[in-house]
């Protein structure tokens, strides 16, 4: 074909040039929530610094991240979960789940990297039950992960009663604890930054990530576009269960115990990360830089009113705050922004929505 | 029958539009809208697609704003600002699609918000039920007024719009293609219904493709093009020629520029298409270089049978052969990568995604061509991007702008950009003009028509006759699901198109 | 005028015959069997189930408060939204009922019932504006006062714990006495769920909740208050958990800052599978009340059948799951038959 129109009256028109973006540089990075996240998160630390004794010590870096690994990671497969409209409450019940697998396991004389990977698959499968009652059957994401939301911590607590497995080989329970040499960063975080690289790609460039902001935005226009919807939320169902999986087996050895109500309630302070690092619950919009900036967030603040004397609870409270404030701004945000572009319209003599003929 | 008051004074008409504008932007979407209804009489309302008969509507039930022209209702003027102003001065609307609430009941459809009550607030069942039952005889219907309204057909749910009209006593009922979706038997009830609210003395607004539903039902006609208002007859005063040419008007012959194409091999074979009570037994050919126009009112079924050739919907029986080979249902992805795109019939809620970019949204269908080794940057997203938006010469601010902040033809711009990307072989577009400015108009046509010069095959969805006179080589039509003419280009005038889209074969003898 | 039947009258569609038909088809209905099934099988088991004076009255008494918080759940969720918080709400109203009565000395039962109940309104108001003015998805809303409500519990209570001395007897007296052998909880209980159902069924705020629910872009069409719906049922819902905080005190007379911990999910759980559809604009608080029932009756059932209890949770899990796919699967069900039988009439 060629590279230019012929208009009406013969004359071939120039090949338009167009501009890539609208804005200017600095607008379309700091004028977003994740910019204002991150830059939440380093004024936090910087206060931190100053006000709260021992804060600045290695040692806070270190248990920090500890502590906050199995959301870190967890909020990795939620963040593509939430971006194409729907949710996971499950997950700290896989969690739980992987972590009564591997203690059973382990109890009964396994070899533990077979525990572990057995507590892994058993998480994928969590996530095929998961995938498969929201894409086959066709039921809503929050009502099928409320039920095994129940039913997979039933599980758990079923196999273990009140009973807590704390035997776990030294060897693997020291990695756990173990930080990389010379620095104060824990060795978790190795494997937490090759999955926060693969799923920032996975989101950020390739095919498969496009198709989830298309998913969460328009899904009828996703599937005129040859996107097979339901295979996709399959996979991120999956995806998200073999994390949690992974993120229980971790747990267990942070603790060295293994409990059936391990990680109660943890998804709700996943879902508060997520959602504080800027991504829509309405989908179709977020990037996990400003995820990863909102859990580290979450906890900083914890840690830092910890060593400062405030008690957890008040922590919740503080989280929960900044949850709903999160939410709420973003409405507010979008409604601002919809006013605006409604007087712009009216000055170009456009209404705010163009009709459809006839 | 009709009030035979004479005095002009004394019986004001039910409602009267007088010279309604309404624009949105550059696009004007009602030039000069007039209507005159009375009491007592079932006025028809005629145009084609753009003639601004639902403009004109809308401005009625108050939910568009005109921007100058005279509104009287009994005489007296009014200005709505909301729906909720026009439902309280008396005017219904029964839109094709209800909407109720598919969990309650009928009677509680009805009445919801103004259930009748006793002294302590305790709703009246037995009143509003035997309220609802009243009506529904009056109506000369029988539904059951406790069932809940899911699964009710469109034509129960049209009968309990117009009992809640009944019960909040409107005067002026709307049905805007009330018949689209219904069947014969259905449509007789309906107008039993239309006829006894007619001698109760309402005043009646049907609009409608249908000559002859319009000759069955109504007692007088107006006629709509391009925007305005034409002219206003007694049924019994003219006929559908006279209505068709007044409707069609203008000399259509050299409006758009159909470029001579070679007409080469079959490359689509639709065979024997069905879908239980949305189309049967579809069958027709498609060659490469040739553009053929699918006509039909709204309704018949032409939509859903592009979505099953292109696999966003299911058929059950039949099938599609693409180039020689078998096409496999229900895939949209395997219907693009071997040569097919359809450019969807609602471009806002189909074709684009109206929050992501223009880049994104004109790469979506060929991202993972693009992708190297499974990744992609930028780059080539704003490259292909940068050369299907000049190609098309998109307005836009940039290429990172919402396309929902586009114009309606700048948007199907780059909705045809998207599909072209694809580099297809065999292109259905579905109402590719609609809603969009002339100009545009025409750069969409020309496009279409270098394409079948290029080679590509071509289906044209379009309820325009104009346009589908205009541009197709040949002209199939359907009607209720099933294709019922086939037109050369030479054969094909607007009158024999708009017979076999209306009217039975047996009836237009 | 011609009366045209566009179907043939459905046989046996006398108003008799199609009520008895109705309840028989009732999901509600369905449940109650499945409740006495249960409590059959216990009672095979293990007599004393049932036939104990302790057994009847912990039948009847264990699910009365789960039931309260079940029906404010059940309003909600009718309206298509969720409250997540109500356990914390519990939570805080018991610790608030101690408190009054260690704080104010010789305060009428009256006024701790109305405090709590207040309280209880109160943080529901503020779920109801968030979710309404905000626009936000309820179930963040409640996500966030779920932490919130509970945070400002534990802080309140520092450690401590109402303990049952705290309490002045005749209070603790609700919790135990009965009248005419049901425990005076249950018919308190009682006397709120037939006025719950009542309220759903015959005013007209009652029915605009199910119509909200059912279609909220409709709702707005007809021109129904949805905002102050919404806020209403919110209200609702938190007032009723603040009942069953103070009758929780009653109840248990050690209230600490664990109280109604996780009871937001039995109550959804309750709601869900006595027929409660997630999706709004069906089901009915008896239906909500039996589930409770059946719930709580379940897990002190399975010791006697054998079964560890520790498993609740897990059948508490099941019976959502099995009760959203059983919806689904009869909802395609009836779809398909009625576009058949449409096709048919044609």
């Amino acid at each position: 074909m060629t590279a230019a129109t012929a208009s009406s009256n013969g004359r071939v028109a120039p090949a338009r040039v167009y501009k890539l973006h609208a804005r200017p540089a600095w607008r379309r990075f700091l004028l977003t929530r994740e910019a204002a996240i991150i830059a939440l998160l380093i004024l936090v630390i910087a206060i931190a610094s100053v006000t709260v004794r021992n804060f600045d010590s290695p040692l806070t870096v270190t248990y920090l991240l500890r502590d906050v690994a199995p959301i870190l990671l967890i909020a990795l497969p939620m963040t593509l979960i939430i971006i194409t409209e729907e949710i996971d409450l499950s997950v700290a019940s896989i969690v739980g789940l992987s972590s009564v697998t591997t203690g059973i396991l382990t109890n009964a004389g396994w070899p533990f990297v077979a525990a572990a990977l057995t507590a892994i698959f058993v998480g994928v499968l969590c996530g095929v039950v998961n995938g498969f009652l929201v894409t086959v059957v066709g039921l809503p994401s929050l009502a099928v992960t409320i039920g095994t939301l129940a039913l997979f911590r039933g599980i758990a607590v079923g196999l273990l009663g009140t009973t807590a497995i704390t035997d776990f080989p030294e060897f693997w329970t020291d990695i756990a604890k173990a930080n990389i040499p010379g620095t104060p960063i824990p060795v978790i975080m190795i494997p937490f930054a090759i999955l926060a690289i693969i799923f920032a790609v996975l989101l950020h460039f390739t095919p498969f990530g496009r198709s989830l902001y298309a998913i969460g935005l328009n899904k009828e226009a996703a599937q005129f576009s040859g996107i097979d919807v339901g295979r996709t939320k399959f996979i991120l169902f999956v995806l998200s269960g073999a994390v949690s999986g992974f993120a229980g087996v971790y747990f267990t050895l942070l603790y060295s115990n293994a409990r059936g109500d391990n990680a109660m309630g943890m998804e709700l302070q996943v879902i508060a990360a997520v959602l504080l690092g800027g991504v829509s619950i309405f989908g179709g919009r977020g990037a996990l830089h400003g995820v990863i900036a909102g859990v580290l967030l979450i906890g900083t603040l914890g840690s830092a009113l910890r060593l400062a004397g405030v008690t957890s609870d008040i922590i919740n409270v503080i989280t929960g705050v900044l949850l709903i404030l999160s939410v709420v701004s973003a409405s507010f945000l979008a409604w601002l922004q919809a006013r605006r572009s409604a007087a712009v319209g009216k000055k170009k003599g456009r209404a705010g929505t163009s009709p459809d003929g006839s | 029958m009709a009030d035979a008051d004479v005095d002009a004074t004394a019986s004001a008409h039910a409602l009267e539009l007088r010279r309604v504008v309404k624009s949105f932007g550059p696009v004007v979407a009602l030039r000069s809208g007039s209507l005159t209804l009375d009491r007592g009489s079932i006025h028809a309302l005629i145009g084609e697609n753009g003639a601004g008969k639902s403009t004109l509507v809308k401005v009625i039930a108050g939910l568009y704003r005109r921007d100058s022209g005279d509104f009287l209702l009994e005489g007296e003027p009014v200005d709505f600002t909301s729906t909720a102003q026009s439902k309280a001065a008396g005017i219904a609307v029964i839109y094709q699609e209800p909407t109720l609430f598919p969990d309650l009941s009928v009677t509680e459809n009805i009445f919801m918000g103004r259930q009748p009550t006793n002294r302590i607030g305790r709703i009246d069942r037995r009143a509003m039920r035997d309220e609802a039952t009243q009506i529904f005889t009056r109506l000369g219907v029988a539904l059951d007024p406790e069932r809940i309204t899911e699964g009710l057909s469109i034509a129960d749910q049209q009968i309990i719009e117009i009992a809640k009209a009944i019960s909040l006593d409107a005067k002026v009922l709307i049905m805007d293609e009330p018949t689209a979706a219904l069947s014969g038997v259905e449509v007789e009830r309906l107008f039993a219904v239309a006829r006894s609210l007619r001698d109760e003395g309402r005043a009646l607004l049907f609009i409608s493709h249908r000559f002859d539903e319009v000759f069955a039902l109504c007692d007088t006609v107006t006629v709509m093009r391009d925007g305005s208002y034409v002219d206003t007859t007694p049924i019994a005063e003219t006929s559908v020629d006279e209505l068709v040419r007044q409707m069609v008007g203008r000399d259509v012959t050299d409006l758009f520029p159909k470029l001579p194409s070679e007409v080469g091999e079959v490359v689509l074979e639709v065979d024997g298409i069905t879908r239980a009570g949305v189309f049967r037994d579809i069958t027709f050919t498609l060659r490469a270089g040739e553009i053929v126009g699918l006509a039909g009112l709204v309704g018949a079924g032409r939509s859903e049978v592009a979505r099953a050739i292109f696999g966003v919907d299911p058929y059950e029986s039949g099938s599609v052969r693409l180039h020689g080979r078998p096409l496999p249902k229900g895939s949209p992805r395997a219907a693009t990568a071997r040569g097919l795109a359809l450019v969807p019939e609602d471009r806002r809620k189909q074709g684009l995604v109206l929050d992501e970019s223009v880049s994104r949204n004109v790469t979506l269908a060929i991202r993972q061509k693009l992708a190297k080794w499974g990744l992609l940057w930028g780059g080539a997203e704003n490259r292909a991007a940068q050369e299907w938006a000049s190609r098309l010469e998109v307005k836009t601010a940039a290429l990172d702008a919402e396309t929902g902040t586009l114009s309606g033809g700048n948007q199907q711009k780059v909705v045809l950009g998207k599909w072209l990307a694809t580099e297809p072989t065999v292109l259905i577009v579905d109402e590719p003009t609609r809603g969009i400015d002339v100009g545009t108009k025409a750069e969409v046509h020309r496009l279409l028509s270098e394409l079948a010069q290029q080679g590509l095959a071509i289906l044209m969805i379009s309820s325009e006759l104009p346009e589908v006179l205009g541009m197709a080589d040949r002209v199939l039509v359907m009607r209720e699901g099933r294709l019922t003419g086939e037109f050369a280009r030479t054969d094909a005038t607007p009158e024999a198109v708009m017979f076999a889209a209306t009217a039975d074969a047996e009836a237009a003898k | 005028m011609t009366v045209l039947d566009t179907r043939p009258v459905q046989p046996g569609s006398s108003s008799a015959a199609a009520l008895v038909r109705r309840i028989a088809t009732a999901r509600e209905t369905g449940i109650l069997i499945a409740l006495l099934l249960v409590i059959v099988a216990a009672t095979v088991a293990n007599p004393s189930f049932l036939f104990s004076g302790d057994g009847f009255r912990d039948l009847l008494l264990t699910p009365s408060l789960l039931l309260l918080v079940a029906i404010g759940s059940a309003i909600v969720i009718i309206t298509r939204n969720v409250d997540l918080s109500v356990g914390s709400i519990v939570g805080l109203t018991a610790y608030l009922t101690g408190r009054m009565f260690i704080d104010i000395p010789g305060i009428p039962l009256i006024g701790v019932f109305i405090g709590g109940v207040l309280l209880g309104g109160f943080l529901g108001l503020i779920n109801g504006a968030l979710v309404a003015f905000a626009r936000v998805p309820a179930l963040v809303i409640t996500l966030g006062t779920l932490y919130i409500y509970r945070g400002i519990n534990v802080a309140w209570a520092g450690g401590n714990r109402i303990n049952a001395s705290d309490l002045p007897k005749d209070f603790r007296a609700l919790g135990t006495d009965r009248i005419l052998g049901i425990p005076i909880l249950t018919i308190i209980a009682a006397v709120v769920l037939i006025a719950a159902a009542w309220y759903l069924r015959n005013l007209r705020s009652g029915r605009e909740l199910y119509a909200i629910g059912s279609d909220p872009a409709a709702a707005h069409l007809y021109g129904l208050r949805v905002t102050r719906r919404v806020i209403g049922a919110f209200v609702v819902s938190g007032a009723l958990a603040g009942l069953a905080g103070v009758l929780y005190a009653a109840r248990y007379g050690t209230v600490s800052s664990a109280a109604g911990f996780g009871w937001e999910l039995q109550a959804i759980g309750a709601a869900v599978i006595g027929g409660v559809a997630i999706s709004g604009g069906v089901g009915t608080v008896w239906g909500a009340a039996i589930g409770a029932f059946l719930l709580l009756t379940i897990n002190r059932a399975l010791p006697i059948l054998g079964i560890d209890d520790f498993w609740q949770r897990a059948v508490v899990g099941a019976l959502i799951i099995g009760s959203i796919v059983l919806d689904r699967v009869l909802a395609v069900r009836q779809h398909r038959r009625l576009i058949a039988q449409r096709e048919v009439d044609r």
